[in-house]
């Protein structure tokens, strides 16, 4: 019994940041249509943002944070102003193919940047174990599931309260009537791809101090987020949550029970199996954000 | 004969037909008409594959076609066209007619990549019907241009050259004459009793009124998703449900 | 005519390459591009005919390689000639079950389910320890022998490959100019309309998917029987990734496009590697990517066609002289209708 709360909670820590991987691509994928395959590079961004903060700057674990998800959002806007405006009323297809283009230069930008090896970064946490009752939990992914909560909680209000949020979930329901209310609709775009990538640049300034940093750690991370968008539903913000933590406790469950070689394939085999069986999500019913 | 018994299509909570029957008798021009909203295309998708209805059958010569695909309604030789224009736009006018005479040939795999002598000569058939095709629209002159490249009138010219391609025996015309220019639709009548004079059964849902009651030897009008009459163009012209229906609309009877 | 007179020159250096490239190397890397060239003509088939993108080839691929490398291998020890089609069955069979996924998804979920079906796969070669040694491979691969010969060297490596990929083309070639072709490109236009006259879009994209993936399996197998080495690195995305470059930079939905793309993409790799490294390359390669979405949607030989066909009506060339000769190279969208 203790053993599957420890899986649990470790799947919460994993989740958490999935969740935030999710909701971000769940804004960029379900609401602007944007098949980004682009976005677990963001999260790799992430990840090596807080290592030059943490290792080569020797900042604080909060400024790598705040770094990373300027990263996020600079880079992110960047790449819609430059390459997604210019295609807007193309074909899904034609995105599509442009952001694999992204994927493939942000990936080796950051293997000439960084070298292949895997870097560790270094948190100030302490590695000794805190004791909850029966269970374990490294203070640094304590840390990560409360931070990862926070972000969510702030997400969530910058979209539903506030003006710029209204905006947002206006262009995305009706283009046109937002447009004639005065919305910035190109901005508007440019804004939710920055936040959408923020978020996973957040992901990936959180979880890589957990594992390690590798220009290649952005493949699983962009699958992992279109697996949780599809089990929540596009555009569905409570989905992409509950998606996320339903994969990180899945993935540990897996690991844990049955092998840990095959961790990885919960994620392809959620997204083969909803798309069969359920391909509006698992949480079909709940409200969407547009 | 097309049947139509009791056909109900229910979208969530909206029903937008609500158990309608009718029949449309083989060897004629018939029309259905109705405001807009009234349920056409939708009872049109529903007879063809496009919608699955929720109750209700469909049969054409005997033949059901209810919950059957497209492909296999098709193939009983019922084609229709669409209410948007539907070309394959970057193929040539020509291989759009070559396409849709798919159902008339049968080539397999093998003998496709083996090029036997008789894969060739259906190659050659096809190639001469698509032609014969072409002249009876009377599109021969835009044979080589891309389809989508052709203005309005002559695109949906196209589109009912692929529907006659495939040789059907009931042809159902979604808004055939919409966007047409005067002259482009007495082109277009002609060549509908054209068509049924050559023993095809003529399905059509028009909002030209005028059209419509010079072409078609029987009326159906929809409204809300419920037959509200069947008739001879006069019968319908005067039946009072139908000029209720149609006050206040664009749509002024003749 | 410049064209046929270009391909006859081109098939001529093809038949005589081992006596004229003087590099072994060289000859290694015209190998490698003429499997690419049956890799990417397949991936044509499903992303430039049927207009599906699929990106987890690369599992056809290794699904091709492993299973000729684990059939010619001890205990079985099947001949080359048995475990190339078998390599092709098992990946049609893949194919087939890819092509019915296809019926219920399109466009991004259809290539989830690629990318997820590849990562499977790719996961499995890995940790099943007892059927794919797992990270370790299969080394020690048999090349080809038929009776007392065997094809040990790359000259004589290099005429199967031709041959293989010059059938690879043919096989398109039939078709593409086929009612089955015609179908293919029906369904990418405009798949109601192409349903509403009887075409049968779940036999079709299922047809193009076994299709295209038997041949990515053939392909595997030559790589697999020619280097001699299988290990879970065929699954690579890297694989995938340049074989929808090939096409998309060559050319979709032409027949030499994708000969074009394979050409290109394996010369140049190999031109560079001089002078840049890898990584500069597949950077590169990502550029090159975004740069065609924008000013070469169709790809090269599409764009070369229009130049070409620009330049000879200005110069009042005959209409008569440029339909027959660039046959090969004409996009399947419809000009060529002559069959």
């Amino acid at each position: 019994m203790d053993q599957l709360l420890q899986h649990l909670v470790n799947g919460l820590v994993l989740g958490g940041t999935y969740a935030l991987l999710g909701i971000g691509l769940t804004l960029i994928f379900g609401l602007m249509s944007v098949v980004n395959f682009a976005h677990g590079e963001f999260y790799t961004l992430g990840a090596y943002a807080a290592f030059a903060t943490l290792a080569l700057a020797g900042l604080p674990f909060f400024v790598a944070l705040l770094a990373a998800i300027a990263a996020g959002a600079a880079l992110g806007a960047l790449t819609e102003r430059a390459l997604l405006r210019p295609l807007r009323g193309h074909s899904i297809d034609t995105i599509m193919l442009v952001m694999i283009g992204v994927w493939i230069v942000m990936q080796n930008a950051e293997l000439l940047a960084w070298g292949g090896v895997a870097r560790s970064i270094p948190h100030p946490f302490p590695t000794a174990p805190l004791s909850l009752g029966p269970l374990n939990i490294a203070p640094l992914r304590l840390f990560v599931v409360v931070t990862a909560a926070v972000l969510i909680v702030l997400a969530w209000l910058a979209i539903q309260k506030t003006r710029l949020g209204t905006a947002m979930r206006a262009t995305f329901q009706d283009r046109e009537t937002a447009a004639l209310m005065g919305v910035p609709i190109a901005r508007i775009h440019t804004i939710t791809f920055a936040f959408g990538s923020a978020l996973a640049a957040a992901a990936g300034a959180l979880l890589g101090p957990v594992f390690l940093a590798y220009p290649s750690m952005g493949d699983l991370a962009s699958l992992k987020a279109f697996s949780v968008v599809i089990l929540g539903g596009l555009g569905n913000f409570a989905g992409a949550t509950l998606g996320g933590l339903l994969l990180g406790v899945a993935e540990e469950l897996g690991a844990g029970y049955i092998s840990s070689g095959y961790r990885d394939a919960v994620g392809f085999v959620a997204i083969i199996l909803v798309l069969l069986f359920r391909p509006a999500g698992l949480f079909a019913r709940a409200e969407r954000i547009g | 004969m097309l049947i139509v018994e009791d056909l109900r299509v229910e979208f969530g909570g909206v029903v937008a037909l609500a158990g309608i029957s009718f029949r449309v008798q083989a060897g004629t021009i018939t029309s259905l008409i109705g405001p807009n909203g009234a349920g056409k295309t939708t009872a049109f998708n529903a007879i063809t594959g496009y919608l699955r209805p929720s109750h209700g059958r469909v049969a054409w010569e005997g033949q059901p076609l209810d919950g059957r695909r497209p492909c296999d309604i098709a193939r009983h030789g019922v084609v229709r066209t669409f209410q948007r224009t539907s070309v394959f736009p970057a193929l040539s006018v020509f291989d759009n007619v070559r396409t849709g005479l798919h159902l008339r040939g049968s080539t397999g795999l093998w003998s496709v990549l083996a090029g036997t002598a008789r894969a060739r000569a259906e190659e050659a058939w096809l190639a001469a019907a698509a032609d014969d095709v072409l002249a009876f629209v009377g599109l021969t002159h835009r044979r080589d241009e891309r389809a989508g490249a052709l203005p309005y009138g002559e695109q949906r010219l196209v589109e009912l050259a692929v529907a006659l391609a495939a040789r059907p025996r009931l042809l159902l015309l979604d808004e055939p004459a919409a966007g047409m220019t005067g002259a482009e639709k007495e082109r277009l009548v002609a060549l509908i009793r054209k068509i049924r004079g050559g023993d095809v059964t003529v399905f059509v849902v028009e909002h030209d009124m005028r059209l419509v009651m010079g072409l078609s030897e029987t009326v159906i009008v929809l409204n809300n998703g419920r037959v509200i009459a069947e008739g001879v163009p006069a019968e319908i012209r005067a039946h009072p449900e139908v000029i209720r229906a149609y006050l206040g609309s664009a749509d002024a009877l003749a | 005519m410049i064209a046929r007179a270009g391909l006859a020159l081109g098939a001529v250096a093809a038949v005589t390459a081992p006596w004229w490239v003087a590099n072994p190397y060289h000859l290694h890397v015209l190998i490698m591009a003429g499997v690419f060239t049956i890799l990417a003509l397949s991936l044509n088939l499903l992303l430039g005919y049927t207009g599906q993108l699929s990106l987890g080839h690369a599992a056809f691929f290794g699904i091709g390689a492993y299973t000729s490398a684990l059939l010619s291998l001890p205990p079985l020890q099947w001949s080359f000639w048995l475990a190339l089609p078998a390599a092709a069955l098992a990946s049609g069979l893949a194919g087939w079950g890819i092509g019915r996924l296809a019926l219920k998804l399109r466009g991004a979920y259809f290539v989830l389910v690629t990318i997820s079906f590849a990562g499977v796969i790719s996961l499995v070669s890995i940790n099943w320890m007892e059927l794919t040694n797992g990270p370790l491979g299969l080394p020690g691969v048999p090349p080809p022998s038929l009776g007392p010969w065997t094809l040990r060297t790359k000259s004589a490596y290099w005429y199967l490959v031709l041959a293989t990929a010059a059938l690879a083309y043919f096989v398109c070639h039939r078709l593409v100019g086929s009612r089955i072709g015609r179908a293919f490109v029906a369904l990418r236009e405009n798949e109601p309309l192409a349903e509403s006259v009887g075409i049968d879009g779940t036999r079709y994209l299922v047809l193009a998917a076994v299709i295209s993936a038997a041949m990515a399996g053939v392909g595997g197998s030559l790589y697999a029987h020619y280097t001699r080495f299988v290990s879970p690195e065929v699954f690579l995305f890297s694989y995938t990734v340049t074989m929808v470059i090939m096409v998309i930079a060559g050319g979709q939905g032409t027949l030499a496009g994708p000969v074009v793309g394979a050409l290109l993409f394996t010369a140049l790799p190999e031109a560079l590697r001089e002078a840049m490294a890898w990584q500069w390359q597949m950077l590169a390669y990502g550029v090159i990517l975004i740069v065609c979405v924008f000013f070469l949607p169709r790809g090269i030989v599409p764009a070369i066609v229009a130049t070409t066909r620009r330049t000879d009506r200005a110069a009042g060339g005959p209409p008569e002289m440029r339909s027959g000769s660039v046959g090969l190279f004409k996009k399947r969208r419809g000009s060529d209708s002559r069959s």
